[in-house]
């Protein structure tokens, strides 16, 4: 899932400047999971802007809203008739929830009240890992089912540095090391033969450095069917 | 044969007209790159290496004096590529500086900092600059220099730049497969191992893996830990390794007590036998702390002593065929150590 991370007050209050009617909007799904932007979320955010806002002698109206998914139309459309009220939506989806609802009712301005930060599960209750980085081109078959693209430091293919020692990453000892983990669970699956077998240089430009990316399912477009 | 140039230490206008008349092929009289240090493993003889680290400032007076310390006590000096990511004079830069003080440069190229395209372009300008040696990396991370906000690159591993180099120098194609015009840069491609990072039973398999990648020499971490290191030998000939790369050992002169420890305990992918941090503590037992002055030079003096005890150590392992010793911020202390090892005067190969 995408996991995101709410920003500070502080911020969120320098964005906010002038605003003084703010509808807090947020999403039902990813950022749900790990509480940083659904409806709980929402209300805590709403009511900390109320009384700051009073506290700072300027006093901001504050609704709410939860949408299931504010990254698809569908569920973000209904919003469109109350925009018109607010200042400022502060989203706290992810940026891909922020960039839906700029999109989709350019007249409102929506701003970001969350980081978006990565693709990644729970690890256990509270703490959340990147798994994933997107890179369109996925080799898990090769590395054990780890991911050295989003989990080595190095992103490297061909094994570890020379910073790896008693199973961490030289950045920091709470990040296990990649090769580590991969070369472990290749010895277990007695694929170990994989990993000597040389990585030839990444297609990158299946990942962002090929530019925004896009994909089209003719057979899954509604005009196709007509 | 060798052409008049390469019976001496390149100097400038040698390493130039050296590679104005092309170095693949005969032109090279069957080596690789023709470059001093490829010679001297060549040849047989046990080599030495040493490294010079550039300044964080532009003056070229800083790399010609380190320079003169090392010219004619090792045959080949690394410079390295934005150490401990901490931004300094390039690497190639410091190269054609050392060249003119008659040192042969080894160019440490990190992946850190270019992509594929960045570095290809360095190293045509690399070769045509005089360059001869390439030492490929993967880099320090840069959470630990001086630029942690840095974006970093990683295009490629280190592994797939030395598969990149070779083919640019054996096949005349960039990495992308469009041949390169004219002359092809024709390196001697050495890469680091670490015998003591962890998976330690995957190390002699990395070491494999640059070995089948196209390496022709391999730099050792910092060794002090020889048990450890000679284990780890004993796999690399088992598997047959040293037969084809030269495998150098990597060593170094502590400085302090304090060094030795931090070393021991703080940095990732090192091992640090207690007896080396005893052993600089008993130097400058009875020694005052006041006396600044008397601590360093018993510090200084067991240091180099430990350096020239462990090379004469390394030295009777099979399949080591020579040292990389790392001095640096002390380019001063090389001369010594070499001398103190019995390995000088460094040997000339036509």
């Amino acid at each position: 899932m995408i996991v995101g991370e709410q920003k500070p007050l502080a911020e969120i209050m320098e964005l906010l400047g002038d605003a003084r009617k703010v509808l807090v909007a947020g999403c039902g799904t990813c950022v749900t999971v790990c509480f940083a932007g659904g409806e709980k979320e929402v209300g805590i955010l709403a009511s900390e802007l109320r009384m700051k806002s009073k506290l700072d002698g300027h006093p901001m109206e504050v609704d709410e809203v939860t949408v299931q998914r504010q990254c698809e139309w569908e569920y973000i459309d209904p919003l469109g008739e109350q925009l018109d009220e607010y200042d400022v939506v502060l989203s706290l989806a992810c940026g891909i929830g922020v960039q839906a609802m700029n999109e989709r009712f350019p007249d409102a301005i929506t701003l970001p009240g969350l980081n978006t930060t990565f693709l990644g599960l729970p690890e256990e209750q509270g703490v959340w890992e990147e798994r994933c980085q997107a890179c369109g081109d996925c080799i898990l078959g090769l590395t054990a089912g780890i991911c050295p693209i989003a989990r080595c430091s190095k992103q490297l293919l061909n094994g570890p540095c020379g910073g790896s020692q008693n199973g961490v990453c030289e950045i920091d000892p709470d990040v296990p090391c990649a090769w580590q983990l991969i070369w472990d669970r290749a010895v277990k699956l007695g694929r170990v033969d994989q990993l000597m077998e040389i990585q030839s240089p990444k297609d990158w430009s299946r990942s962002r450095d090929g530019g925004p990316r896009k994909i089209v399912r003719e057979d899954l477009r509604l005009e196709d069917l007509e | 044969m060798a052409t008049a140039e390469e019976k001496s230490l390149p100097t400038g206008s040698d390493c130039l007209q050296s590679a104005r008349s092309g170095s693949n092929g005969s032109e090279t009289n069957g080596y690789k790159s023709g470059s001093n240090l490829e010679k001297v493993l060549s040849a047989g003889h046990f080599a030495v290496t040493g490294e010079l680290g550039p300044p964080q400032g532009a003056d070229p007076e800083h790399i010609l004096h380190k320079a003169k310390l090392l010219a004619g006590a090792v045959d080949a000096v690394n410079i390295t590529d934005n150490q401990t990511a901490v931004v300094r004079m390039s690497s190639i830069a410091s190269g054609v500086l050392a060249i003119r003080e008659g040192l042969e440069p080894v160019v440490q190229m990190t992946c850190r900092d270019r992509n594929r395209l960045a570095i290809q372009a360095d190293l045509l300008g690399a070769y045509a600059l005089g360059m001869r040696n390439l030492l490929c990396l993967t880099g320090d991370h840069n959470v630990f220099g001086n630029h942690p906000t840095a974006k970093n690159v990683h295009d490629l591993d280190s592994v797939q730049l030395i598969r990149m180099v070779k083919d640019m120098r054996d096949d005349g194609v960039f990495q992308c497969g469009d041949d390169i015009k004219g002359l092809y840069p024709s390196f001697f491609i050495g890469a680091a191992s670490n015998p003591f990072g962890d998976p330690f039973e995957f190390r002699p398999y990395r070491l494999a893996k640059k070995v089948a990648a196209g390496v022709d020499f391999i730099q050792t971490q910092l060794i002090y830990d020889i048990p450890r290191f000679r284990e780890f030998m004993e796999k690399v000939v088992d598997m047959g390794l040293h037969e084809k790369a030269h495998i150098m050992a990597g060593v170094g002169p502590l400085k302090s007590s304090g060094m030795a420890r931090y070393m021991r305990d703080r940095v990732p992918g090192m091992i640090v036998r207690d007896e080396y941090v005893d052993r600089m503590l008993a130097a400058i037992a009875g020694i005052p702390k006041e006396e600044r002055a008397a601590r360093r030079k018993a510090w200084r003096e067991t240091g180099i002593k430990i350096c020239i005890e462990q090379i004469q150590e390394i030295r009777e392992i099979e399949g080591v065929a020579g040292v990389h010793i790392m001095a640096v911020e002390w380019e001063e202390a090389a001369r010594p150590i070499v001398e103190g090892a019995g390995l000088l005067p460094r040997p000339t190969v036509d």
